[in-house]
């Protein structure tokens, strides 16, 4: 199948039918309008990045057009015929495939079962392996990574990187007209990056439609030729990728400049102590951790998903504890060795994953709220032990503390909003007299407003003297709230850099290169 | 609750609502057990007078007893089912100890209560730190106990339950006003339910056993000793069980399947009591009336000549009904 | 060995489809153990007797048959507990059924056979349709199944004619029919998972079910047909039972605790319990252990309720023995 004679250029595209294309699409979800009246058109022969912020609708728009969500209103046209899937089999048999965010491979079976699965070559029900191994082995050497991968090896004995490479194979096996990716780059270093976008380059001039969906930027402007912003399920623009500069893309993706985003950073005359110092740590995971942090500073964590920045805090915490090395907590060299230790040396830990390790769904968010304090205290004293009034106050209090939006503190937790949950998680630990605040991805998946009142409140935090750990993969975040920043790399820190560093520095150091190669850098996103 | 709704122009429709919404939270339970109730009313007259009913309620306390120390593993996410077994060795042994001398039954009475202390930390331990799946972990453990009981009495009943000891089951007070005679029995249920409902619903415990069982990571994140917690919920569901075969072994003879099949009898307590499979919802007071509802049930069709056996594919189709029912509501729900 | 590059390739995915698990090391070692137990203890018979040897063999083909089955439905993320009863059931309907009467043995199977299908598809169905988990769904309907036995059949019921015993006692030269009919049963279970698509799907929806549904498979047919295998594997050892027995009772199926050992049996095997992993080969080394282990207690002249002591333990930390590792909190 030789069609680069038909290579297309995003100039002819103008003359061409969209492969793809959605007209008003609205989809609502409990509490949350995600999209409203969206239209979009795709072009074969052209790659097309949708970037917004968290909660805009990028996601739920993808899984639309992929099968696995059905649009409230809107059409769906597919080479300019009308199309309506109810499942994500039927847009796969019309060419249309996707590559979610999280991994979608079976670890225990071969890449050649992952890729057929379900398509198995087979007679009676028997499958030919060894057509199996074959067509595998074939769909790798099209996308040039069959000296990397055999078909025979197990997923789970490949590189997060290889795995992605597998699911663009089995992507390419529907013989798919229409690639979507839910950030495809997340997990990947720098080099993989590259990999991965001279293959989408190469199925792009093979004149398929590539969709996806990032947040850097950097990598948007690198593969990209078309960009869509959505904002709040709206959309904003759609533009061609030299038309505009990474700054305009920001404004259109925030509605505002970055400036008033986020309230401004400590002063350094007012940081206190040294509070939390780790000396020459390590763990399986982790290499060599050094740092200091004091009272009244926000020590922001930078790195790729993978770089241990999680494992960092975990170890931190006492999840899963330091092998070597020493931990200072107020002056004093201690071993964590549980997170109910780490509670009680006044350690507060707002977790990454809200719905995995944040809330207790089905609890009351009134139990939601006490769940630390009440850790602390023995397994069978009674609830209200420092007198029922002031207990009693207690939850009212916290929840106009961090404004939590609801009608009774009595209602089961999984019935708020996402946003409204991360505050009750924030509550949570408020109630826990933490002086020492690990915040991992403190905002993701929530809307901006209750973003910006989570900053205000980390802030506000720091302004009582305590100290923050704050992770994030969103570098504006980064920059916007750190009073100093580390970077993390492959299990230990790459390097310290001071407030309002440039996302080019920092991405530098997170990709792994030093300092020197800067001169290779990348077209940059961000504010200056 | 926050409902100031009284002086408000709607008030009166707000008060209604409130009225509706009230109707709506009583568990279903409870509606269901006076039906059936009523309807044993209907069937045997014994059912309408103080004395029938005070004998439904001797004969149910056991398996309230023995459903609030279930729930409470269920409302963790784990499972107990040794304690049917647990029923069978303390009859058997208690048998032997006693061994037709009314003056051992304190003895005999710390033995069991020691032992099932021991069950009840195994069972913990073992699911805390081998990490063996409940369901497994005291499965094994029911064939253990049995065996172990089997194996300590020499493979068959020895020895009698003296008088005294029966009394825990069967015995009344005599002369209490209103009642007339009121079981020994339901009193144990009595101060049992209470000391349950404060360590569940009032105390640190219960709300840390609901948070592992709806979310162990977020719970432990939190700083709640899940393993400590989880083991205590495993000795409480053991020692109530100990208490639970006391008052059993006074109802019937001593023989080697009294407990048999008691766990599952159990399970559809809580399930039809709102215990939630795999976690995070159980109340004490519901799955008491959940332990009723199910001898309710069994007397119905013992009224209605069901044969005997049945009782168990009815109790498999209750289980079976409830927690599908649950799971069709819950996903209506979202 | 091979001399091609393409022979030799196939060799070695052979020998990897096979997986010969690691459990075959601790089986050795167990019955070498168990024979130096036997040889202290006893009369040394274990390493000695050909009988004997044979003998576990044959006392792990009830066990081993069920336990291929359970493995279906473990790697389908699933669970089956009501095998005992199907296994009682199928006892005393098939030896009610044939009363001594070779020619009533085609129709007695049949029936069995459906109703072993039927249990199987009604856990399925419940499984799958109402959302119940399966060890509460599995658990119900063999609640049901033992009360409908034990309301019609009280006690021994018919007998099976001598041809059936063939089943449970025959020999083909020194072989027993039983080992050979094992054998099928492990080496049909094995192609199942590698070599079809059934396998492959079963895999797929224990793996992740999410993963599976979204390429595309219809997951609720997968694990009722994995939940009909195994009943209709209880079926089998059902009819093996009664081909021994002679006669059916219907509390075969629960004293033998086919459910429990199935499960420790397939999960000492190497196969996870969360599922998408594991094969019939390590099972059947699981149930070897259970065997060595039953025959060496009988050597030693264990006390029947010890024994079942022991068998509890047993079952509890050779289950442990592979989720201690494990790093989330069990349940």
């Amino acid at each position: 199948m030789n069609e680069d004679q038909n290579k297309l250029t995003p100039e002819k595209n103008a003359d061409l039918k969209p492969l793809l294309e959605v007209r008003n699409i609205t989809k609502q979800f409990p509490g949350v309008l995600a999209l409203d009246d969206v239209s979009l058109k795709f072009m074969p022969g052209e790659v097309h990045a949708v970037v917004g912020e968290n909660g805009a609708g990028k996601s739920t728009l993808m899984k639309i057009m992929a099968g696995a969500y059905i649009a409230d209103s809107g059409e769906m046209y597919l080479s300019g015929e009308k199309v309506s899937f109810s499942h994500p089999q039927e847009a796969q048999a019309r060419g249309i495939t996707i590559i979610y965010q999280e991994f979608n491979l079976l670890p225990e079976r071969t890449v050649a079962h992952n890729i057929f699965l379900g398509r198995e070559p087979s007679r009676f029900g028997v499958i030919d392996l060894r057509r199996m191994n074959r067509d595998a082995e074939e769909v790798l050497k099209e996308i040039g990574v069959e000296k990397m991968i055999s078909p025979t090896s197990l997923a789970s004995n490949l590189s997060v990187a290889e795995q992605q490479l597998v699911e663009i194979a089995k992507a390419i096996s529907f013989k798919a007209k229409v690639l979507i990716m839910d950030e495809p780059t997340a997990a990947l270093t720098y080099t993989e990056v590259k990999l991965l976008a001279d293959l989408i380059g190469k199925l792009r001039d093979k004149g398929m439609a590539i969709i996806f969906i990032s947040h850097r930027l950097v990598e948007v402007f690198d593969i990209a030729e078309k960009i869509t912003v959505l904002k709040d399920g709206q959309l904003v623009n759609t533009v061609n990728a030299a038309d505009v500069s990474p700054a305009d893309l920001v404004f259109m993706m925030v509605g505002r400049t970055l400036d008033h985003y986020f309230p401004p950073l400590g002063n350094p005359e007012d940081f206190g102590d040294v509070v939390l110092k780790v000396r020459n740590a390590s763990n399986h995971f982790l290499k060599d951790i050094n740092f200091e942090l004091r009272r009244g500073e926000v020590l922001g964590i930078a790195g790729l998903q993978g770089s241990g920045r999680t494992e960092m805090a975990q170890a931190i915490f006492g999840v899963v504890p330091f092998k070597i090395g020493s931990v200072e907590l107020h002056g004093k060299t201690i071993i964590i060795k549980s997170p109910s230790h780490a509670i009680k040396n006044r350690l507060g830990f707002v977790t990454e994953d809200r719905k995995a390790e944040g809330i207790v769904p089905m609890q009351p968010i009134r139990d939601n709220m006490l769940l630390t304090v009440r850790s602390t205290q023995p397994v069978f004293g009674a609830i209200y032990q420092d007198g029922i009034k002031k207990s009693r106050n207690l939850v009212p209090t916290l929840g106009k503390q961090v404004d939590v939006r609801t009608d009774s503190y009595d209602r089961e937790a999984q019935f708020l909003s996402g946003g409204n949950q991360q505050k009750v998680v924030l509550s949570k630990w408020l109630a826990s007299d933490a002086d020492v605040f690990i915040f991992d991805e403190p905002t993701r998946g929530i809307d901006v407003e209750a973003k910006a009142s989570i900053h205000d409140m980390i802030r506000a935090l720091t302004k009582h003297g305590i100290a923050v750990l704050m992770i994030s993969s969103e570098l504006p975040e980064i920059i916007g709230m750190s009073d100093r920043v580390l970077v993390m790399w492959d299990g230990h820190i790459v390097g310290e850099l001071p407030a309002k560093s440039s996302e080019q520095e920092i991405m530098l150091m997170a990709t792994g290169r030093k300092k020197d190669d800067a001169a290779q850098a990348l077209p940059v996103a961000g504010m200056k | 609750m926050t409902a100031s709704t009284a002086n408000s122009p709607a008030g009166s429709a707000k008060f209604l609502r409130f009225v509706s919404e009230g109707i709506k939270r009583i568990p279903p339970v409870y509606p269901v057990f006076f039906i059936i109730f009523i309807s044993l009313g209907f069937l045997s007259e014994s059912y309408q007078t103080t004395p029938g009913i005070m004998t439904f309620l001797r004969r149910t306390s056991p398996l309230a007893i023995l459903a609030i120390g279930e729930m409470m593993v269920l409302a963790s996410g784990g499972f107990d089912l040794s304690i049917g077994s647990i029923v069978t060795m303390v009859v058997l042994g208690s048998s032997l100890i006693l061994n037709n001398d009314p003056a051992m039954a304190p003895q005999a009475i710390l033995v069991m209560l020691g032992l099932g202390l021991v069950i009840g930390l195994v069972n913990g331990l073992v699911v805390s730190y081998l990490k063996i799946p409940s369901f497994i972990a005291t499965l094994g453990m029911m064939l253990l106990v049995k065996g172990g009981a089997l194996y300590w009495v020499g493979g068959a009943p020895r020895g009698y339950l003296t008088d005294n000891w029966r009394a825990f089951g069967r015995g009344y007070f005599e002369n209490v006003p209103l009642v007339g005679r009121f079981p020994y029995a339901l009193l144990i249920l009595l101060v049992i339910a209470v000391l349950s409902y404060f360590i569940f619903h009032r105390a640190n415990f219960g709300k840390q056993v609901l948070a592992i069982g709806d979310n162990v990571r977020a719970s432990q994140l939190s700083g709640v000793k899940v393993r400590l917690v989880r083991v205590m919920t495993f000795v409480i569901s053991s020692l109530f069980a100990v208490i639970a075969g006391i008052m059993i072994g006074g109802f019937g003879g001593v023989n080697v399947t009294i407990g048999e099949g008691l766990e599952m009898q159990t399970i559809a307590a809580c399930v039809v009591g709102g215990a939630l499979m795999l976690g995070g919802k159980g109340s004490v007071p519901n799955v008491i009336f959940g332990a009723f509802t199910m001898e309710a049930v069994f007397s119905l069709l013992n009224l209605l000549g069901l044969p005997k056996p049945y009782k168990d594919a009815v109790q498999g189709l209750i289980i079976i009904g409830a927690v599908a029912y649950v799971a069709f509501s819950t996903r209506k729900k979202r | 060995m091979m001399n091609t590059t393409v022979s030799g390739n196939q060799f070695k995915n052979f020998w990897r489809s096979v997986r010969i698990p690691p459990v075959y090391i601790f089986l050795i070692a167990i019955f070498i153990f168990g024979g130096i137990l036997d040889r202290v203890f006893s009369d040394g018979q274990v390493f000695t007797n050909r009988a004997i040897q044979l003998n576990i063999l044959v006392r792990s083909v009830a066990l081993g048959i069920v336990a291929v089955g359970q493995t279906l439905v473990i790697i389908g993320a699933s669970i089956d507990l009501s095998v005992a009863y199907v296994i009682s059931i199928t006892a005393v309907m098939s030896s009610y059924i044939m009363q001594g009467e070779a020619a009533n043995v085609p129709k007695a199977i049949v029936v069995v056979f459906a109703i072993g299908a039927l249990i199987g598809l009604v856990n399925g169905l419940v499984i799958t349709k109402l959302h119940v988990n399966s060890f509460i769904a599995t658990l119900g309907t063999s609640l049901v199944v033992k009360g409908i036995i034990n309301a019609t059949f009280s006690n021994y019921t018919g007998s099976v004619p001598k041809s059936f015993q063939y089943f449970g006692y025959g020999t083909v030269g020194p072989i027993p029919v039983a080992i050979i009919v094992l054998l099928v049963i492990v080496i049909a279970g094995w192609l199942l998972l590698t070599r079809t698509k059934f396998g492959s799907h079963l895999y797929g929806v224990g793996g992740n079910v999410e993963v599976a549904r979204l390429s595309g498979l219809r997951t609720d047919r997968v694990l009722i047909g994995a939940h009909i295998l195994c009943s209709m594997s209880a079926v089998l050892t059902g009819l093996f039972l009664v081909s021994r027995l002679q006669s059916g009772a219907p509390w075969v199926g629960p004293d033998g605790l086919y459910d429990l050992e199935s499960v420790a049996t397939t999960v000492v095997g190497g196969t996870a319990l969360a599922g998408g992993k594991g094969g019939v080969w390590g099972t059947l080394a699981g149930v070897l252990i259970f065997g060595v282990l039953d025959t060496v207690f009988n050597q030693l002249g264990v006390n029947p309720y010890l024994k079942t002591v022991l068998r509890g333990a047993i079952i509890v930390l050779a289950v442990a023995s592979y989720t201690y590792r494990s790093k989330k909190e069990a349940a």
